[in-house]
């Protein structure tokens, strides 16, 4: 088997994101810049600098942002724990964690709105305790608990992924030589743990900066997301041409947002 | 991680179960079939059952949340559909781009229970009564809760008294919302005036602070579930919603309101246009059109059905068969994609505010 | 101490995700149809639920359709991976640069453009647009998986086996694959899951007459998700858990290392034929 045959391997998966990826979505680059007679237009684009669009897309990129943060800082724990438990119950363990995911989403965001309702579960609980209760439903916390919520496991799952990956020989080696508890995590654990930190901050910033059954349904519909903006560009008013420049606007920061965060990973590859 | 292994037989195991694909592809090259597209929970599944038995034509039934999502649908042709539910203003809109094909009434012969206020009311979209019979009609109003607002209800005003912060429920569909501004303002609800225009979407704007959400179905459940104290509705969901929680009351607002109806078209280039309009007339019988608005209770335009209502009450609910004559009532038209389009900005603008 | 704040924090995690679940599960079983209050104990919704010829329908297409694209996406993507490896730098980037494309669309951008594809080779909206949409999307998850185990992997112990005179198809099932197993299976899942749980790409690709469960949950929106969909989530979901725990603990399921490994290596293959087949 030499190289060049092994190469063909990754063939059919180059001719398919040629037909599936790379053409639709020069599909989307066409309309992007034309306007609704064909004609060239820069016009969907520049369209980001309305004062609704850009609220819009710096919102969304707070909500993500801080999202993708508090996912981190649960999954990451999370994840040290899960490895540190006998071999056995850990693997069940973190499937614990990701078998939500197999309830359908739309469905458990739905339930999220009775948990937080005026009315409903913790409130209830709360008014049990004679506690006064909180109102977060259609505020901006209901939208980031959505978020941290439905992406959660998309951080677990590779953070502890390389976390368990991690020579347990190493760490003994490290102790041995005299280092602590700090310089063990940060000199050893979190440097090799970063591809799977890198890997988890892009599947859970991305869904979030775009999202918009989210803030659709535990923001009631006041909170305007990106998302909601191209959403309804496209269903509602049936504009295509400017959801698609918009969609481009998007996928230019996040391809920026992306070259920033690899270059961490290009760090840890030397 | 090697526990995954065995989740994977289990993945395995719950597939084969399941069987096998492939049986959607066959049903498409059946003829007699008919492809129905409407809105979601629309009709009471049984007739689809019924009128497979009768007819032997099988239905293909899909559903949709709002006009300008089975807009683009339609007009992509992306799928064929037979028959579809869309709203006066999306008629009109789809009749101005060519997208239906007039309807042939020998095939109809029922279309004469459609009692004529209510062809005269379509005759806004459809001028000549061509291409839609009405399906469900009805009105735009607010649904209240009598323990939480103990003053009387009858104008759009209160919908911006501070002291229902937060307990006030708006639609989330462009047109009607701003109905509710106009309206308050004494505009038409068609205006396509810049200066009105302008004037609704700073009256939406103040209103904001006020609302608790905006959402289009949900306005019956959070009222059942007592999670606000008013909401804009449809009046089709007020005769369900006083049945589940009798504390609620719907009121249409002196200053006026929407008189919407839904009405079946036909696509061009459906299919199995006959069979479509077999569908049609199907649903314009009595009893049919009776046991469908038992089932969805928006009103029905089918004279002939309502004398098969038992209950006194509903027979003559001033909600479900309001005296007409007595509301000052307008029916939505479109205004043009341009305008659609404008209007959305704006409701974007009031959404971000 | 440790060990007892480390459970609490898992617990806590555990109560945050399962809320929502507990929460559809109490609602399969309410007999008022609006979700806002509880009306009473009925087992109605279950008992309709094998009525509901759509609903079931639906659900087996979902789970057809998640088994079929993430078991292709799982082949191409874990081929692609390997023959990565051995491009050059430029044309891997170029490659991980395209696989990251559906990841970072937003998934109405994805939906649409594929409908403007499928729309522009006149294909007729149905189960394979969908499936070919959802494999689309998967990939990306298995590379994105697979990948960073790839860089982590120790290339050194698959040139001893070359070394010692093993062939390099020999050696890449005897030393990487192995090594790759929990990382493929982790894509595998992943892409599963995503396919589960699609609701946008599916909603911009799919034809008449054709529902997931995701597609049917969106549509019931607009008058109240009808509650047999909880009752079928219940199901879904308490099956899982059951086969899951059944799995984990029948008797000598703890064997030493070494066993297990080759336990498991047998399965996959036999689970593989069996994909293959369906």
């Amino acid at each position: 088997m030499s190289d060049k045959r092994v190469k063909l391997l990754a063939s059919p998966y180059i001719l398919w994101s040629a037909g599936f990826i790379i053409i639709p979505l020069c599909l989307v680059i066409y309309y992007a810049f034309t306007d609704a007679s064909g004609a060239f237009s820069f016009d969907n684009v520049a369209d980001i600098i309305s004062y609704v669009n850009i609220k819009a897309l710096l919102l969304s990129m707070a909500f993500s942002l801080v999202s993708t943060l508090i996912c981190l800082l649960i999954a990451y724990p999370l994840a040290l724990i899960l490895s540190s438990t006998v071999s056995s119950n850990s693997s069940i363990l973190s499937l614990l964690f990701i078998l939500p995911m197999w309830m359908n989403s739309l469905l458990r965001t739905y339930a999220w709105q009775n948990i937080l309702e005026r009315k409903g579960v913790i409130n209830g609980i709360l008014s049990a305790l004679s506690l006064p209760p909180i109102y977060i439903i259609n505020k901006p916390p209901a939208i980031l608990l959505g978020m941290v919520y439905d992406f959660l496991p998309f951080m677990i799952l590779p953070v502890y992924n390389s976390v368990s990956r991690i020579d347990k020989d190493l760490i003994n080696a490290a102790r041995d030589l005299g280092a602590g508890y700090k310089e063990i995590f940060f000199r050893v654990i979190w440097p090799l743990s970063l591809p799977g930190v890198i890997s988890g901050i892009t599947m859970v910033f991305v869904p979030s900066l775009t999202t918009f059954v989210i803030s659709d349904v535990l923001g009631g519909g006041k909170i305007l997301l990106i998302g909601n903006v191209i959403e309804q560009l496209f269903t509602q008013d049936s504009d295509w041409n400017a959801g698609a420049g918009l969609s481009v606007v998007l996928m230019v920061f996040i391809v920026i947002s992306m070259i920033i965060t690899s270059n961490y990973d290009r760090e840890d590859i030397k | 991680m090697k526990k995954q292994l065995l989740f994977l037989s289990l993945f395995l195991i719950t597939s084969a179960l399941s069987g096998c694909a492939g049986n959607e592809a066959s049903k498409n090259n059946d003829d007699n079939v008919v492809y129905v597209y409407n809105w979601g929970e629309y009709i009471d599944p049984e007739i689809l059952t019924m009128f497979t038995e009768e007819t032997g034509i099988e239905v293909v039934y899909d559903e949709y949340e709002t006009n300008e999502i089975m807009y683009p649908k339609i007009k992509a042709g992306a799928v064929n559909y037979d028959v579809v539910c869309p709203s006066d203003y999306m008629i009109k809109k789809m009749i101005d781009n060519d997208l239906l094909q007039e309807i042939n009434f020998d095939n109809v012969p029922n279309y004469g229970n459609i009692g004529d206020e209510y062809w005269e009311m379509a005759r806004d979209y459809d001028p000549e009564n061509q291409y839609a019979v009405p399906y469900v009609w009805g009105t735009v109003g607010i649904l209240y809760n009598k323990t939480m607002v103990k003053e009387k209800v009858d104008s759009w005003s209160i919908l911006w008294d501070p002291k229902y912060k937060d307990e006030i429920l708006m639609q989330d569909s462009i047109r009607d919302a701003f109905m509710v501004a106009e309206k308050y303002l004494g505009y038409s609800m068609n205006t396509i005036d810049e200066d009105e225009l302008q004037a609704s979407k700073e009256l939406l704007q103040q209103q904001k602070p006020l609302v608790q959400a905006y959402v289009i179905d949900q306005v019956r459940d959070k009222m059942i579930g007592n999670e606000a104290a008013l909401g804009v509705i449809y009046s089709g969901e007020a005769i369900f919603t006083q049945r589940e929680n009798p504390d609620l009351e719907y009121v249409i607002p002196k200053e006026g309101t929407a008189l919407w109806m839904d009405s079946w078209v036909i696509p061009k280039g459906a299919p199995h246009k006959e069979n479509a309009e077999k569908f049609i007339n199907y649903l314009c019988r009595p009893d049919i059109a009776y046991l469908n608005f038992d089932y969805i209770t928006y009103s029905t335009p089918n004279i002939p059905a309502r004398d098969y209502i038992e209950d006194e009450d509903i027979r003559n609910s001033p909600i479900a068969f309001p005296d007409l004559s007595k509301y000052n009532l307008e029916v939505q038209v479109s205004l043009g994609e341009k305008v659609d389009r404008h209007l959305s900005d704006l409701w974007r603008e009031v959404k971000s505010y | 101490m440790k060990k007892r704040l480390g459970n609490f924090y898992l617990t806590l995690v555990l109560i945050f995700m399962y809320a929502p679940i507990a929460t559809l599960m109490i609602l399969s079983f309410n007999s008022s149809k609006s979700r806002s209050h509880f009306g009473g104990f009925t087992l109605n919704w279950y008992i309709g639920l094998f009525q509901n010829e759509e609903v079931i329908s639906a659900f087996r297409t979902t789970i057809i359709l998640a088994f079929l694209s993430a078991f292709i996406a799982t082949i191409l993507g874990t081929a692609a991976c390997t023959g990565m490896l051995f491009m050059k730098k430029r044309s891997r980037s170029i490659i991980m640069g395209v696989t990251n494309i559906p990841m970072l669309n937003a998934d109405i951008v994805t939906g649409v453009s594929l409908m403007l594809l499928f729309i522009a080779a006149r294909a007729t909206m149905g189960f394979t647009t969908v499936l070919l949409s959802h494999i689309t999307f998967n990939i990306p998850y298995v590379i994105l998986s697979v990948m960073p185990r790839y860089r982590e992997l120790k290339i050194s112990t698959y040139e001893a086996a070359l070394d010692l005179g093993a062939t390099p198809v020999y050696a890449f099932f005897k030393v990487i694959v192995p090594d790759l197993m929990g990382a493929i299976l982790s894509g595998f899942l992943m892409s599963f899951t995503m396919s589960l749980d699609d609701f946008i790409i599916t909603h911009f690709t799919q034809g008449p007459g054709f529902d997931t469960l995701s597609t049917k949950i969106y549509s019931e929106v607009k008058k109240g998700v009808n509650p047999e969909i909880y009752a079928l989530s219940t199901i879904m979901f308490l099956t899982i858990l059951i086969l899951l725990f059944m799995v984990n603990y029948r008797p000598g399921t703890r064997r030493p290392e070494g066993q297990i490994k080759v336990r498991t290596r047998k399965q996959v293959v036999v689970s593989s034929g069996r994909g293959g087949a369906l």
